[in-house]
């Protein structure tokens, strides 16, 4: 069983930020309102998915809406405990950890706020392994795991408590309610027990996060290569390194859908690469051919520094790295590629895992 | 003939420029850069207008591009103390004012923040009424308190009603008190406009001392009729009036200035611009003859802010940097003699082999005696020139954004030790004055106005809200002191806000124009 301190909160930002893959915002805010937690309620434990007894309630904690509204409107710091609290009265049974849903700048921050609030456990599990836009776009949902009940609250004191007949209802009437209640609201969501986490969770994601993150400080602080170190701390590979040339952004459904076109430097020089986004990165292509697609991991990291640039951040003569890690084998499933291949985002890709398109 | 002057402070010298009303450069000069800062620029403008016999009276212009702001922050020394207010509880309550500023920084302007209601959403709905009564209370508390006011209301770039009424209720209790609102000062992204207010508003006594010696020296020396402007840290101007209420607009203006005097004395509106010293050399890029941007966050005196500030590499590599052999290795820096580099290169008869003796040993450069550095062997000055070229080479592919080989604009005292050859460049510039290219930078500034806000295209499109943008950003430009026939766009940017339906859309634009 590990603790989680201040020093670990700011390596699991910079990792969990990277595993966002372009989305999940900036964890600035986020990461302040977990030191606070942890500096007011000592450190928070970390516990293995397996010492969670089969009949615990779990839930996972989350931002939902645009993490640009939420460094703006900060939150009051209330919203996620009504939330939380409501879900346990609705459900009349004491919650025993609480989760994370996806690995992202903001959504790994808040669950630790909560875990040290609260003191409860956190588990070291969540449901993505990454970030992704919609709220069925889970593991949890791939085994039958109902979104609901769940419950939005807001700053105001508004809370609302859904049932829903599946994950997409959850996934359209949350989203609207968003808008409506300002843009930025907390969630507790995907109640499950014990059993079902240990099937249905990507494993060790917060102790993955933190090691990208140690990984990357160690090796500023030491003068080393920092790509090198996200590299052997991700197992992941390199696809391009280059400089932004251009970033098109366009809103379609609420979801803000563009591409950054890199031209490549060092030993990429004459070469370029389009990545595809819709919040976060879906397709990756070199010189026209595909070398990554969603749900494997497509990272865009400072080509100096290795810090993870969210899709929000891309500017025009940025220096980036671009890097591709495989994605958990339960989204390589007939039924995980249905719900987050690039087919369900629009295209005519099949998906490839990047181990195969990378090979040699 | 009229004439302006340009003075601009650096870490090793202040320098000062007389440029007539051709742009042309009449005098220039160099002074050491003292403690106070304020001396050295006495001094500057003392000499240049010593060496040159131009008529005071005909002097119309005086810019200056100073640290004061930025040491005042550093030092923690002479800030206002500060009364901070926040609109927008329930909403951030979760992270109070100042919650991540180093200590001596909050004491030094005073731990006093206030939190009450009112604020909007991201489409302009308000979050909740402004709370007049509860501000009236602080204003009554802060009385004799404090010397300035920063107020920060949650959206406040989307509608800045709730600031300006709040503004309005201060003043009736508290007087003529400097107030610094937030929507005036940053853009989205509450915690970083909010330290950028509360350290502006801190600034306000700065900037009046500063703004007054100035003009109290310029007066000593007989330029009466001059109209006097700071520069800001996005090579533009601010007139004094608009310096004292945006007084943190002035950090960081020193690259800025290098850079946009590159491009005036190359003549190039797109070109990269080396800026070597004695320590450390910058790189940027000027695009449409202004210095690209960086879009990553600023820290100033340790806090964190949402300024766009150059984007620059820097590269430990100037003029001064010493050379030595280390295990049969030739090594670069990353130490430098600096200022010392007249006693102590070999060049000018001291013992220490630097960057500049290599480039003499070679024959790329005069300076000094050609005749002190014929004894270090020519292989090593070779492998020593071969790797500062590969940090120049490394760092000129870094900054550039297209693949064609682009022109080269080289400034500042330490230039002399870069080469003809570089790859990726289409062409080194070595204009004449290229060491004050920063007094130059300053002397040639124009004046500019910013918008930075959300729009909701539920209710217009996104043209409508582009030029609503644009005539927003046009009349700020001409409110800081724009001739309004010369004002153009030069920067436009605009981001779709991501998870949320509704197409609101982020846009950002900048005008700019000659001074009146």
């Amino acid at each position: 069983m590990a603790k989680i301190d201040v020093q670990m909160v700011e390596d699991i930002a910079v990792g969990a930020a990277l595993l966002g893959t372009g989305g999940g915002g900036d964890p600035y805010v986020g990461k302040l309102m977990a030191i606070q937690a942890l500096e007011k309620n000592g450190p928070v434990e970390l516990i293995d998915v397996d010492d969670v007894p089969d009949d615990a309630l779990i839930v996972p904690a989350a931002m939902m809406g645009a993490p640009t509204v939420l460094v703006e409107k900060i939150p009051s710091g209330k919203e996620i405990f009504k939330a939380f609290d409501s879900l346990q009265n609705y459900l009349g049974k004491e919650i025993y950890a609480v989760i994370p849903i996806e690995a992202g700048g903001l959504n790994s921050m808040i669950p630790i706020t909560v875990a040290a609030e609260k003191k409860l456990p956190l588990v070291d599990v969540d449901g993505m392994g990454r970030a992704f836009p919609e709220l069925q776009m889970v593991t949890f949902h791939l085994y039958g795991v109902s979104a609901t009940p769940m419950v939005l609250a807001d700053e105001k004191g508004n809370s609302l408590l859904l049932n829903t007949i599946n994950n997409f209802w959850t996934e359209n009437l949350a989203r609207n309610a968003t808008v409506v209640m300002g843009g930025s609201v907390m969630i507790a969501i995907y109640p499950m027990y014990g059993r079902d986490l240990k099937k249905a969770g990507i494993r060790n994601i917060i102790s993955y996060s933190a090691k990208i993150g140690r990984a990357i400080r160690e090796a500023r602080k030491n003068g080393d290569d920092p790509l090198d170190a996200l590299l052997k701390a991700t197992g992941g590979y390199t696809l391009f390194k280059g400089k932004i040339s251009d970033v098109q952004r366009r809103t379609t459904g609420g979801f803000v859908r563009g591409e950054a076109h890199i031209d490549g430097i060092d030993q990429y020089k004459g070469e370029t690469m389009i990545v595809d986004f819709q919040n976060e990165n879906l397709i990756a292509r070199r010189n026209g051919k595909v070398v990554a697609t969603v749900p494997d991991l497509i990272c865009t990291v400072d080509a100096h520094t290795a810090l993870p640039i969210t899709t929000e951040g891309l500017r025009y003569g940025q220096r980036v790295f671009i890097l591709g890690i495989p994605c958990d084998e339960k989204w390589r499933s007939a039924k995980g590629i249905e719900t987050v291949g690039p087919r369900y985002f629009g295209y005519d890709v099949d998906y490839v895992p990047v181990e195969e398109l990378n090979k040699g | 003939m009229e004439y302006r002057i340009g003075i601009d402070v650096g870490g090793t010298n202040t320098d000062a420029v007389l440029v007539n009303e051709k742009m042309e450069l009449v005098e220039n000069i160099k002074v050491p850069t003292t403690k106070d800062v304020s001396s050295g620029i006495f001094e500057a403008l003392h000499q240049v207008l010593a060496k040159s016999n131009v008529d005071r009276k005909k002097i119309k212009y005086a810019m200056l591009g100073t640290t004061h702001a930025t040491n005042a922050i550093v030092e923690r020394k002479r800030l206002c103390k500060t009364a901070i207010i926040r609109i927008g509880r329930p909403a951030t309550e979760a992270i109070a004012p100042l919650v991540a500023w180093p200590k001596d920084l909050v004491e030094a302007v005073g731990n006093h923040y206030y939190l009450i209601a009112g604020g909007n959403e991201f489409d302009g709905r308000e979050i909740s009424p402004l709370d007049e009564d509860e501000l009236r209370k602080i204003a009554q508390e802060i009385k004799g308190k404090v010397e300035s006011v920063a107020v920060v209301s949650v959206f406040s770039p989307v509608s800045s009603k709730h600031e300006l009424r709040a503004k309005e209720i201060l003043q009736e209790v508290l007087g003529e008190i400097p107030i610094s609102l937030s929507h005036e000062i940053g853009s989205i992204g509450l915690i970083e406009r909010e330290n950028a207010t509360v350290l502006n508003a801190a600034l306000v006594e700065v900037a009046r001392t500063t703004a007054n010696g100035f003009k109290d020296a310029l007066a000593r020396e007989g330029v009466t009729d001059a109209k006097v402007f700071l520069c800001q840290n996005d090579g533009t101007l601010m007139s004094i009036d608009y310096a004292m209420r945006y007084p943190i607009l002035t950090i960081a203006c020193g690259p800025t200035n290098s850079i946009r005097g590159a491009a005036f004395l190359s003549n190039l509106e797109n070109a990269m611009v080396l800026d070597v010293g004695g320590t450390t050399s910058d790189i940027g890029i000027i695009s449409q003859g202004f210095p690209r941007e960086s879009s990553i966050a600023v820290e100033i005196g340790g806090v964190r802010t949402n300024f766009r500030m150059p984007d620059l590499i820097s590269i430990g590599l100037g003029g001064g940097t010493i050379i030595r052999e280390e295990n049969g290795e030739v090594k670069v820096g990353p130490d430098s003699v600096g200022y010392r580099i007249t006693e102590e290169a070999l060049v000018f008869g001291g013992k220490t082999v630097t960057a500049t003796d290599i480039a003499v040993r070679l024959g790329l450069a005069e300076v000094g005696s050609k005749e002190k550095v014929k004894d270090l062997p020519l292989e090593f000055a070779q492998k020593a020139y071969a790797k500062m070229q590969e940090m120049i080479d490394e760092a000129i592919d870094k900054i550039k954004t297209s693949k064609e080989p682009q022109p080269l604009v080289l400034v500042g005292g330490g230039s002399i030790i870069v080469g003809e050859k570089i790859s990726g460049v289409s062409q080194v510039i070595r204009p004449n004055n290229f060491g004050v290219a920063n007094a130059l930078g300053a002397a040639i500034a124009q004046v500019s106005g910013e918008v930075d806000r959300i729009y909701s295209l539920s209710e217009m499109t996104r043209e409508e809200a582009l030029t609503d943008a644009k005539q927003l950003a046009v009349n700020e430009a001409i409110k800081a002191g724009a001739n309004p026939e010369t004002v153009n766009i030069v920067y436009v940017e605009d981001i779709p806000l991501a998870y949320l339906p509704g197409n609101a859309v982020r846009i950002r634009v900048k005008a700019a124009g000659d001074l009146i």
